[in-house]
C-alpha cells in the first residue's frame, strides 16, 4: 500500500484540484434540480400528488399542485403553502452562489486548508438548511387555524423530514431529490480534496528536485533510494 | 333508353311481402330455438373472462354509440360494455345543464329557432389517411337536419351546423379519407327550395339534396356545396378510400318517386341505385363557377373553448351543382331492391350495397366501375345522370341465405360481416370468394354493426358489436319499455363468438370505436383557468361581485371546495332577472361543482368542470330567501356548500349587497 500511495503521490495535488472542480460543478447543478420531494397518496389520489422543493421555488406535478394541496390542507386548518412567503427561497440561491464563488476561489488557490474550510462551512450550512426545512414543516403541521372544519384532537400534520408518515387519509413520503444528492457530492468532494492533498509536501519535494523529470515512475524509483 | 328497373305488377307484391313476413317469423322462431344450443359454443366462464376488466384496469376501446332518439352520444368501454359518459349533442341535458346554460343554448339554435331535441343516428370518427385519428366525432341530427362535431379531448359538443334544403338528414355524417368533407344526404326528398306545393306534385317539384360540409384543419365546419339529385330517398353513405378516395357513395331507395304508402309504392322496382359522387370533380366545378346560388338560411353554432361559450352564425344561400350540367360528377349504379347500407372495404375497391328487401348482397368493384365509365357502359340516365350497367360494375354476389341485409363492416383479414335484420343474424363472408364463412344469431333484429375501425382502411378486427333493435326476454323486464341492446362478439378466430350482451341508452343506431391508446393520452383533465376568456369569468374570490344593470342582475360567483363567493346576496327585487355566472376555481382533475337555485322555472342546474364558467338565468317568482347549493358531491363539506339569495318586493328598500364569511 505504501508503494501505491507513493506512486500516486505526484498526482495528488492534481487529483485534489479535480475533486474541487467537481465539487463546484456539482453545486452548480443544484440550481437545475429539486432538492426534496414530498409525495402524498390518498384513496382519492391514487396517482399521488408530488410537491418539489427547489433551492429557489416550490413546484408540483403541474402548475396547480400547490393550489390543490392548499385546498386539501384547508380542511384541517393548515396555512396556504405560498412560495412567495418563504424568505429562504429568495436568499438561498444567493447563499449557494456565495458557496460556489468560495469554491472557485479555493480551486484557484489550491490551498488545502481552504478545501477543508469550504467543505466544513458548506456542510454546516446544509445541515442548517435541513433544520430550517424541518422548522417550516413543523410550523405548517402544528400551527392550525382554530376554526378549522376538521379537528382531530392531538393530531399534527407535519410531514416527515425523510421517510413515510400516515396523516389521516394521506400517506406522506418525503425524500431527498437530485439536487440534495449534488449537494452531498459537493461536500464529499470538498472533504476528499482536503484528504487527498495531505501528502502535498512529498509531491513538492519531488517537483523541486531539479535534476529529475517529474515523471511518476522515475519519482517512485527515487523514493526507494 | 330506360334504366334497368324491373317493375313488378302490384298483385305480386303482396304475396312476396307476406312471404317475407312469414319467413321472418319462422327464422326468428328458429333463432330462439337455436339459442340454447348456441350458448354452448363458448363456455360462459370463458366469455366472462374475456370481457372482464379488473378493477383499476382499462378497457381496450372507446365505443361511441349514437343515442338515436335520445339525441345524444353514449361512450362505452369495450370489451366490458360499461357506460362511461353521455355526451349531450342535440338534446338538452339536465344532468350537466347542456342546452340550459347560456353558454350552450346557442348550440341548439336553428333557422326554426331553438330546437332542444333530435334523432342522432350515425357517429363518425374523423380520419387521417382513412384511419380514425381521435380528433373529433361527428354525428347527424335526422329530424331537423344538422351535423355536430364533438371534440375528443373534452368529449364535448363544439359545433352544430344546420343543413338547408335537406330533410331527414340520414345519410350523414360520413367523412372522406382525410376528413376533407363530411357528407349529409337527405333521406326525404322535399320541394327544393321549400315551397307550398301539392304533395302529389312530388315527381315535378321534389328533389333530394346531398350536402358536402368542408372541415377545416381547426375542425370548423362550413357548408361548401350541395348536389341536386332526383327525388329519391337517400339512405346511407360512405366515402371511398385508397383508390376510391375521391368518391362518396350513397344508397337510394324510392327510385319510384312515390309519395304515399312507401312500404308498397317504393318497393316496386327490382333495382334502386347507389349514387357515386366524385367530390374532387365537384370541387373543381365549384372553382370553375359552374354552380347556382340557391336560397337557404342555416345556422352554424360554434363553441369557442377559450370563451367557453357558443355563438351562432347565420348564413344565407348555398352553392348547388346540377349533375346534368356537370359531366362526370355523379353516376348511378343499379343495386338490388331498396338498398340500405353502402360500405366500402378497407382496400377501397369493393362497395357493398345491401338490398334490404333482397336476400343477396351485391358487391361492386371500383375498378370495374371506372372501366365502365371509360367505356361508357351506360344503361340510360336519370335526370341527366348516367346509369352504369349493373353487370359491368358487379364484382360478386354473396348468396347469404339470410333475409334483410342491412349493414356491412370489415375486419383486417379480408372478411366482411353483414347484419340481417329479418333473419336476425350476423353473417361473416369472405371478400373475393363471396362465400359465407360463419353466421351467428343476434337477439334480436340488428340494425348496424360495428367493428373498431371497421369502416376505415385499418380495422382493429378483434371485436364486433351488433346493435339490436329488440331485447325482449334478454333482461329483467322494465315495464312496457325495454332498452335496446348491444351484443359483443369475438371475431379474432374463424368463428364469431358471442361474449356479452349489454343494454344501451336510447337507440344505439350506429357506433364507432377507437383504441383507448389513441384517446387516453390526449384527454383533457381540466380547463385552464388562466386561459378562460369567458366574458363573465371570475378568476379569484376577490373579483366576485354582484352588479345591477336596470332590471338585470349579474352575479359573478366562484366555487371552490367547499364554498361559494358570495354566499349571501341581498337587494334582488321581484321583476329582476338574475344571471348567475359561476366559475369553478378548481384546477384539479375531477373536482367538479354544481349549482342549483330554488324555483328555477325555465332552466336546469349547472355542472362546472374545473376552470369552467357557465351562466344560469333565473327569474325569481316569489318574495323570500332562496337557497342555492352545489349539486355535485364535491368534498367532505359538500353539504355545507350552499348560500342564500334574498328576493324583496319591488317597493322594499333593500340595498344590493353580497358577502361570504361575514357573521
Amino acid at each position: 500500500m505504501k508503494t501505491l500511495r507513493h506512486i500516486m503521490a505526484p498526482g495528488k495535488k492534481r487529483i485534489a484540484h479535480v475533486f474541487m472542480l467537481g465539487a463546484v460543478i456539482s453545486s452548480v447543478f443544484i440550481y437545475f434540480f429539486p432538492l426534496w420531494k414530498i409525495t402524498l397518496y390518498a384513496p382519492q389520489y391514487p396517482q399521488g400528488i408530488r410537491m418539489y422543493i427547489w433551492i429557489h421555488k416550490i413546484t408540483g406535478d403541474d402548475a396547480y399542485t400547490l393550489q390543490n394541496i392548499n385546498i386539501l390542507n384547508h380542511y384541517v386548518g393548515m396555512k396556504d403553502i405560498d412560495p412567495h412567503a418563504v424568505p429562504e427561497l429568495h436568499y438561498f440561491p444567493y447563499a449557494l452562489a456565495g458557496i460556489i464563488f468560495l469554491g472557485i476561489m479555493a480551486w484557484l488557490m489550491k490551498k488545502r486548508w481552504m478545501y477543508l474550510a469550504w467543505a466544513f462551512v458548506y456542510a454546516l450550512l446544509s445541515v442548517m438548511a435541513i433544520y430550517d426545512f424541518y422548522r417550516w414543516e413543523y410550523d405548517y403541521g402544528h400551527h392550525l387555524d382554530p376554526k378549522a372544519p376538521i379537528k382531530v384532537p392531538g393530531m399534527a400534520y407535519q410531514p416527515p423530514l425523510i421517510g413515510v408518515k400516515h396523516l389521516l387519509n394521506f400517506t406522506a413520503i418525503s425524500l431527498p431529490e437530485w439536487a440534495a444528492g449534488f449537494m452531498l457530492v459537493s461536500i464529499i468532494l470538498g472533504f476528499a480534496a482536503f484528504i487527498c492533498c495531505r501528502s502535498t509536501s512529498v509531491k513538492e519535494q519531488i517537483n523541486h528536485h531539479d535534476l529529475l523529470p517529474a515523471d511518476s515512475s522515475q519519482a517512485s524509483v527515487l523514493l526507494h533510494h | 333508353m330506360k334504366p334497368i328497373i324491373f317493375s313488378r305488377p302490384m298483385t305480386q307484391v303482396i304475396p312476396m311481402l307476406a312471404g317475407i313476413i312469414a319467413m321472418a317469423g319462422l327464422l326468428l322462431a328458429s333463432c330462439q330455438a337455436r339459442r340454447s344450443s348456441e350458448a354452448g359454443a363458448i363456455n360462459a366462464q370463458e366469455a366472462a373472462q374475456r370481457v372482464y376488466v379488473a378493477p383499476g384496469k382499462y378497457d381496450e376501446f372507446y365505443a361511441f354509440m349514437s343515442g338515436g332518439y335520445s339525441g345524444q352520444v353514449s361512450v362505452y368501454g369495450l370489451p366490458s360494455g360499461r357506460l362511461f359518459k353521455i355526451i349531450p349533442v342535440f338534446s338538452q341535458n339536465p344532468e350537466n345543464g347542456y342546452g340550459y346554460s347560456e353558454e350552450t343554448k346557442p348550440l341548439l339554435m336553428t333557422s326554426y329557432g331553438f330546437i332542444p331535441w333530435d334523432d342522432a343516428h350515425h357517429p363518425e370518427l374523423s380520419q387521417t389517411n382513412g384511419v380514425p385519428d381521435g380528433r373529433w366525432l361527428f354525428i347527424n341530427a335526422n329530424n331537423t337536419p344538422r351535423v355536430a362535431r364533438i371534440d375528443l379531448k373534452t368529449f364535448e359538443t363544439v359545433e352544430t351546423i344546420e343543413i338547408p334544403n335537406s330533410a331527414g338528414n340520414h345519410s350523414s355524417p360520413f367523412v372522406t379519407e382525410n376528413t376533407e368533407y363530411v357528407v349529409a344526404g337527405t333521406r326525404f326528398s322535399v320541394p327544393t327550395p321549400q315551397q307550398d306545393v301539392p304533395i302529389d306534385s312530388y315527381k315535378k317539384n321534389f328533389k333530394g339534396v346531398l350536402s358536402f360540409i368542408k372541415v377545416e384543419p381547426s375542425g370548423d365546419m362550413d357548408l361548401a356545396f350541395q348536389v341536386i339529385m332526383p327525388g329519391f330517398d337517400y339512405d346511407l353513405a360512405h366515402a371511398g378510400k385508397g383508390k376510391s378516395k375521391d368518391w362518396v357513395f350513397f344508397t337510394c331507395y324510392n327510385s319510384e318517386e312515390a309519395h304515399t304508402l312507401l312500404e308498397v309504392n317504393a318497393s316496386q322496382k327490382d333495382k334502386d341505385f347507389v349514387a357515386a359522387i366524385n367530390w374532387k370533380k365537384a370541387e373543381a366545378y365549384i372553382q370553375q363557377g359552374k354552380y347556382h346560388q340557391m336560397p337557404g338560411t342555416y345556422y352554424d353554432n360554434r363553441f369557442d373553448t377559450s370563451t367557453q361559450t357558443a355563438r351562432s352564425f347565420v348564413h344565407k344561400g348555398v352553392k348547388v351543382l346540377i349533375p346534368a350540367e356537370c359531366p362526370g360528377l355523379v353516376y348511378l349504379i343499379p343495386a338490388p331492391k331498396s338498398p340500405h347500407g353502402v360500405d366500402v372495404d378497407p382496400s377501397g375497391n369493393y362497395i357493398v350495397a345491401n338490398g334490404k328487401l333482397n336476400a343477396d348482397l351485391s358487391v361492386f368493384s371500383f375498378d370495374k366501375m371506372q372501366q365502365a365509365i371509360q367505356q361508357k357502359q351506360f344503361d340510360g340516365e336519370v335526370n341527366g345522370i348516367p346509369v352504369l350497367k349493373f353487370d359491368a360494375t358487379l364484382a360478386g354476389i354473396v348468396k347469404s341465405g339470410g333475409l334483410g341485409p342491412l349493414h356491412t363492416e370489415f375486419d383486417d383479414k379480408g372478411n366482411a360481416y353483414t347484419t340481417f335484420f329479418i333473419s336476425s343474424e350476423v353473417v361473416k363472408w369472405k371478400l373475393g370468394t363471396w362465400q359465407v364463412e360463419d353466421r351467428q344469431p343476434t337477439f334480436y333484429s340488428p340494425g348496424h354493426l360495428m367493428i373498431p375501425g371497421g369502416d376505415s382502411r385499418k380495422p382493429w378486427g378483434k371485436y364486433l358489436v351488433a346493435l339490436n333493435k329488440i331485447t325482449k326476454d334478454r333482461y329483467l323486464p322494465t315495464g312496457p319499455e325495454l332498452c335496446q341492446s348491444a351484443q359483443l362478439f369475438d371475431i379474432s378466430g374463424d368463428k364469431m363468438k358471442l361474449l356479452l350482451d349489454f343494454p344501451t341508452v336510447g337507440e344505439p343506431h350506429y357506433a364507432q370505436a377507437i383504441p383507448a391508446s389513441i384517446l387516453m393520452p390526449q384527454s383533457d383533465k381540466i380547463y385552464s383557468l388562466a386561459n378562460n376568456r369567458n366574458p363573465y369569468v371570475t378568476k379569484t374570490e376577490k373579483e366576485a361581485r354582484v352588479v345591477r344593470n336596470g332590471r338585470r342582475i349579474d352575479v359573478y360567483m366562484t366555487e371552490i371546495r367547499s364554498h361559494f363567493v358570495p354566499d349571501n346576496i341581498e337587494g334582488i327585487h321581484l321583476g329582476d332577472t338574475v344571471y348567475f355566472h359561476l366559475t369553478n376555481l378548481e384546477q384539479d382533475w375531477d373536482a367538479a361543482h354544481g349549482f342549483a337555485v330554488e324555483g328555477n322555472r325555465d332552466n336546469a342546474e349547472l355542472l362546472l368542470m374545473p376552470g369552467q364558467t357557465k351562466t344560469l338565468k333565473w327569474v325569481p317568482q316569489r318574495v323570500g330567501v332562496f337557497p342555492f347549493y352545489c349539486t355535485d358531491f364535491c368534498s367532505a363539506l359538500h353539504q355545507e356548500m350552499q348560500g342564500y339569495i334574498r328576493v324583496s318586493a319591488p317597493a322594499e328598500q333593500v340595498a344590493l349587497s353580497w358577502s361570504t364569511g361575514k357573521e
